[in-house]
């Protein structure tokens, strides 16, 4: 009878219980889409970065992070690239042989950082082409090479031009050819599109005496929410010396820059827990005020204090979860949506998004856990506060509370 | 042995600037089956004095008893067992528990005495015909007129089976039929069953149908006419 009648007061008092679930369902709806843009937001980073630059996981030589030369290159055993391919989790595997070059047009010569690729895997993987802005990507085998725009201008070069590579080869050898530049990326991190050259594979290791071997082997995720998982699973079937390393590995700049936005973010969501606090709060006060007399009349006819509270605490609890589970309601199609309508940024936002190398677009995430987590914090907050007529029936004494 | 006995009671607000002496030495016994109004000025002290009777509120000096149990110093949840058990309450208005209906309010003390579903359900329908509101068990207060309203509230104060009922004003919301037929009924439950009434009220037509007037004056007894 008393949660009947905690059920019937929730009901039958729709307004009162109408402006509680609806702030609490406001609070659900604001705290996931702020969070849903936090995570959003890592994750294009991380998406992004990956597929410009490292992928998420590679098969490196254990020293090869620390001494970044063709010494530290391997020929990769046989059978290894398809137990990678074969790998639950692993979308797509391609080789890259990464080396340094002088690059020189007419007078001007630049340092350049070289990647031979597996074109069609690479771009399969990566999504490499869609930054072409002039010629053609390359092709298996080919003998030419595309380069970033921003060095492109800075050699003086364009499609068809020809540029002199220097570089050292496997074993000191000097690398030398002469090169067609056959199409022009326009790389969205500034340091790629001034200084990247790609060749395909088979080109860089004849060029630089190392036939067979290449520097990594870069795999993409389904879903990168199962990276450790991969990770440890790969290195069982990874031999010495060679390892499997994270981008946060290779990135680190970008783990402590997701980091700390991290935790910024979390100050926001804090504070806005805290307006949320004092809304549900003041409301529940209000009303609280406004029922001083019934409370008082079923105290004054016998009703224990301690019964009253307990169906003012179930009533609190029913609205809190009615409030919550209409703000999933409302808050989970409206993340999705923005998840497949990502918000496009103008102004210096757009301008601080692009000097991090990252298109200026405003992404969601629509992680299950994330939904779970922002309404049951809400759900709890809102419990709390609604828990204020508790401590109002213990201070109340049931003869002023008639005379109101 | 009187049903109650108030001993010396004195009543002051401290909370005020100045304090207020609501009741000033106040001797008086109500025996059974009486139907007793208490009247006086505004602010004369008689909502205090039922307070004091029907243990809201604990008097500053003095005592009351009740069958010969000393009520004062009890603590409060002796008290709200005690009012559950012993006090029928009837208040100047807004009684109801606005979301239960009728018979429902009706039997929402007697689930708190524990008393067993069919015994409540058929308790709580022979009052309501007996207040002559066989027909209306279902409506919500709200759907119901302030007489009805009060009428119901009667009829809850009775379920409870208490040795007496307390009522501050309760006529006072309502027009003078409603007013005589209320207290028609209240009569009526007087005399049927042996149910002491107290009530105070401002209402010379109230008082006219009292059995005995007790006039308080500036929180002291006055005058007790039967
Ligand atoms: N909680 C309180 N704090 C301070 N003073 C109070 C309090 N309750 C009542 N009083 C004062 O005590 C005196 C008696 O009040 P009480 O309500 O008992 O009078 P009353 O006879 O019922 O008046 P009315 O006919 O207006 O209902 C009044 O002066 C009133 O202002
Ligand atoms: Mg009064």
């Amino acid at each position: 009878m008393l949660v009947k009648l905690a059920w019937k007061n929730v009901w039958r008092n729709k307004k009162r219980t109408l402006i509680v679930a609806a702030s609490v369902m406001f609070a659900v709806v604001l705290s996931i889409l702020m969070r849903s843009a936090q995570l959003g937001s890592y994750a294009y980073m991380i998406d992004s970065a990956t597929h410009l630059q490292t992928g998420y996981l590679q098969v490196q030589h254990r020293d090869y992070r620390e001494n970044r030369s063709l010494e530290k290159s391997y020929v990769p055993p046989v059978g290894l690239k398809d137990t990678l391919t074969q790998m639950t989790g692993v979308s797509a595997v391609a080789p890259r042989l990464e080396t340094f070059a002088l690059v020189s047009h007419d007078s001007v010569t630049r340092a350049v950082g070289i990647q031979g690729i597996d074109p069609a895997a690479e771009d399969a993987m990566t999504r490499l082409s869609k930054w072409l802005v002039k010629g053609s990507f390359l092709e298996k085998g080919d003998s030419s090479l595309i380069m970033g725009a921003g060095l492109a201008k800075k050699l003086n070069v364009t499609v068809g031009d020809s540029v002199v590579l220097y570089g050292m080869g496997y074993h000191g050898q000097t690398a030398a050819a002469i090169l067609n530049v056959r199409g022009l990326l326009e790389l969205p991190l500034p340091q790629l599109n001034n200084s990247a050259v790609l060749m395909s594979l088979s080109r860089v290791q004849y060029i630089y005496m190392a036939p067979g071997r290449v520097t990594a082997l870069v795999m993409m995720l389904d879903h990168p929410d199962e990276m450790a998982r991969i990770k440890t699973e790969l290195a069982r079937h990874v031999p010495a010396p060679l390892t499997v390393i994270d981008w946060q590995e290779m990135m680190p700049e970008l783990k402590q820059y997701i980091q700390i936005d991290n935790a910024s973010g979390l100050i926001m969501l804090a504070i806005l827990y805290m307006v949320i606090a004092f809304g549900v709060f003041g409301t529940v006060m209000m009303m609280t005020a406004e029922r001083e007399r019934e409370f008082g009349i079923l105290n004054a006819l016998g009703m224990k204090k301690t019964r009253l509270m307990a169906v003012s605490a179930v009533e609190s609890v029913m609205v809190s979860f009615i409030g919550a589970l209409a703000g999933l309601a409302l808050g989970i199609p409206l993340a999705r949506y923005y998840v497949e309508h990502p918000i496009r940024l103008s102004g210096d936002l757009a301008a601080a998004y692009e000097t991090l190398g990252i298109e200026p677009v405003m992404s969601f995430s629509a992680r299950p856990d994330m939904f779970g987590a922002q309404a049951l914090v809400v759900f709890v907050i809102a419990v709390f506060c609604a828990l204020y007529p508790l401590f109002f029936i213990r201070r109340m004494r049931a003869s002023t509370a008639i005379r109101h | 042995m009187a049903l109650i006995d108030v001993r010396h009671i004195t009543k002051t607000y401290n909370s005020t600037a100045v304090p207020v002496h609501a009741l000033r030495d106040v001797n008086v016994h109500f025996e059974k089956k009486e139907f007793t109004a208490i009247v006086g000025p505004s602010g004369s002290g008689k909502t205090t004095l039922l307070n004091i009777l029907g243990g809201l509120d604990a008097p500053t000096s003095g005592e009351v008893l009740i069958g010969g149990q000393n009520i004062t110093g009890m603590k409060e949840s002796a008290l709200v067992e005690f009012r559950l058990r012993h006090i029928g309450f009837v208040f100047q208005a807004y009684n109801l528990i606005p979301v239960l209906t009728a018979i429902e309010n009706v039997e929402f003390i007697m689930l708190l005495q524990g008393v067993g579903k069919k015994e409540r359900h058929e308790r709580a329908r022979a009052l309501l015909a007996d207040v002559g509101l066989a027909d209306r068990l279902d409506s919500r207060p709200s759907q119901l007129s302030g007489g009805q309203q009060q009428r119901v509230a009667v009829a809850r104060a009775l379920a409870s089976r208490p040795r007496f009922v307390l009522a501050d004003e309760p006529t006072a919301n309502l027009d003078s039929e409603s007013t005589t037929s209320l207290l028609d009924m209240m009569e009526e439950m007087n005399a049927k069953y042996e149910m002491t009434f107290i009530f105070s009220t401002h209402d010379a037509r109230v008082i006219e149908r009292a059995h005995r007037v007790i006039t308080l004056e500036d929180g002291r007894f006055q005058e007790d006419k039967q």
